[in-house]
């Protein structure tokens, strides 16, 4: 079995949704990671607030938010275990994010401390 | 009370407190010399009060009794070992007049330092539990097999090992150190949580003793509760849990003996008291900042004190399960989320979580899958009612769905 993060993209970090549309997403997203928790295939995760975000650059310049020239931005991440990219990818089209339209879910595998990868 | 009864009430409460003491005074490894004194000073109560009927102080004569033959013994020892080992100059047991303290502090001390001790990581969970039921709970061995569904023999080899490993081991009878507190006590709750669940869903038949478990495993865990270092927001998680649970004790059985589910319980026989003391130990526990798997267990249970199904205990319920599982994977927690789920998004929802668990060596997974089958496609349910019941292993268990299948 391997291990997958699953990357939340979010196409527009500085849309701000309503106290109840937030209190949807976080209801679905637990429910979400609950299934993937039930199956004993959750390794673990974190939701990352965009606000007091800093990027640093080339020469340690600090800006504000990872919003520079491209509006999007990560919010979150969990990582899974699976027996397949495929299996993966099935987990990730349950995740709420994908209900913002351009938000999306990048599926990568995590590199085996094996040496080989 | 006749002599007859006192002293088996006597023996349960006085027993465990006058091992603890002893073997707490001569160490682990004489757990057994400790144990003997205390049933050799029963077996000389018996023989005395049934002819010349029990003292004005029935608890100070069995403590004057085991401090005597304590004493001989230690003395006996100390001539032994004056006269084997002649060049030992500084000999522990100098003083003629030893001290053997029976007040009830150094009772309480010495009950709790041995249910740090009995709950050893070196030993198997079975071993613990059985251990603390003999040593501090003072179950006979009879007792003991019938809550195991085991025989004596089987019991007396588990404890003798047990017993010999925490020897090997040189545990020390002792509070651990502040440093190592935290993990030794998360052993110690796991064996009282085991102990409590031994005596909730014990198979045994013999409902006095049950109740008597679990009865148990909160004395023990209120033990930890009265002690200050140990006064944690965990330790009060679980009494609650273990409240709640209690309070269903009378409700979950028919006068067959027969289990009565929670749905079909009538909720008139629910203990009141023990719900309120429930929600008085998990408001005392929601006072740190960490959030154990006691906590969540406990809140769940809370919410199945009321018995009206509401949107928002169901949607709770479900909350809590997807927290507790992420703290501690287990088949059961997934199952009762997916019922949860049922709850919340309804039967469809839940059937497409189910089959994605594929607990296929789970009878409960079958249970669960035919409870979201019925009223859908009742052929499939009845499939899977029976894939259960050729799994299931106990009595209770094949009967429960048997009446399912007859119910559909």
């Amino acid at each position: 079995m391997d291990e997958y993060i699953l990357i939340f993209r979010h196409e527009d970090g500085k849309k701000i949704a309503s106290p109840e549309q937030m209190q949807k997403w976080m209801k679905q997203t637990m429910d979400w990671i609950g299934g993937i928790t039930a199956q004993n295939k959750f390794s673990g995760g974190n939701g990352l607030p965009f606000e007091d975000a800093k990027v640093v650059g080339y020469n340690g310049v600090v800006t504000n938010g990872p919003f520079g020239d491209i509006k999007e931005t990560i919010g979150g991440y969990i990582i899974i275990k699976a027996d397949s990219t495929d299996e993966a990818v099935e987990f990730a089209k349950g995740s709420p994010v994908l209900q913002g339209e351009g938000n999306t879910v990048e599926v990568r595998k995590i590199a085996k401390r094996d040496g080989v990868h | 009370m006749t002599s007859e009864e006192l002293i088996p009430h006597l023996f349960r409460t006085e027993f465990t407190k006058i091992t603890a003491v002893l073997c707490k005074l001569f160490g682990i490894e004489h757990i057994q010399v400790a144990e003997d004194i205390a049933g050799e000073t029963f077996l000389l109560a018996l023989e005395t009060w049934s002819y010349k009927g029990a003292p004005e102080n029935p608890v100070a004569w069995l403590y004057a009794v085991a401090k005597n033959k304590a004493k001989n013994i230690l003395k006996r020892n100390q001539t032994f070992s004056k006269k084997i080992q002649p060049q030992l100059k500084n000999s522990v047991v100098t003083s003629s007049e030893i001290e053997i303290d029976l007040s009830e502090k150094n009772i309480t001390d010495s009950q709790l330092q041995m249910l740090f001790a009995v709950c050893h990581p070196s030993i198997s969970a079975e071993a613990q539990i059985s251990l603390a039921l003999r040593i501090l709970c003072g179950f006979g061995i009879e007792e003991i097999a019938n809550a195991f569904l085991s025989n004596k023999e089987t019991i007396n080899k588990r404890l003798y090992r047990a017993k010999e490993k925490l020897h090997h081991e040189k545990v020390q009878i002792e509070f651990p150190s502040e440093k190592e507190i935290d993990k030794r006590l998360d052993n110690v709750l796991t064996t009282l949580y085991l102990l409590f669940n031994e005596g909730y869903y014990s198979e045994s038949s013999d409902n006095i003793l049950r109740e008597d478990l679990c009865l148990e495993a909160m004395r023990l865990t209120y033990l930890l509760i009265e002690n200050e270092q140990t006064n944690l927001p965990r330790v009060n998680a679980l009494l609650s849990l273990m409240c709640f649970h209690a309070s269903r004790f009378a409700a979950r059985k028919n006068e067959n003996g027969e289990v009565v589910l929670y749905q079909d319980q009538d909720e008139k026989l629910w203990n009141a008291e023990l719900i309120s003391k429930g929600i008085f130990f998990i408001n005392k526990a929601s006072q740190g900042k960490i959030i154990s798997k006691y906590h969540l267990e406990a809140s769940i249970a809370y919410w199945h004190t009321i018995k009206a199904d509401t949107k928002e205990k169901w949607e709770s319920i479900l909350l809590l399960y997807n927290q507790l599982l992420q703290i501690e994977y287990s088949p059961v927690a997934a199952l009762n989320r997916t019922f949860a789920l049922s709850k919340v998004y309804g039967k469809q929802e839940a059937i497409k979580e189910a089959e994605k668990l594929q607990l296929t060596n789970n009878h409960y997974y079958y249970t669960l899958l035919g409870e979201l089958y019925k009223d859908i496609n009742n052929t499939k349910a009845k499939q899977y009612f029976e894939a259960a019941y050729s799994l299931a292993k106990t009595q209770t268990d094949k009967r429960t769905i048997k009446k399912k299948i007859a119910g559909l």
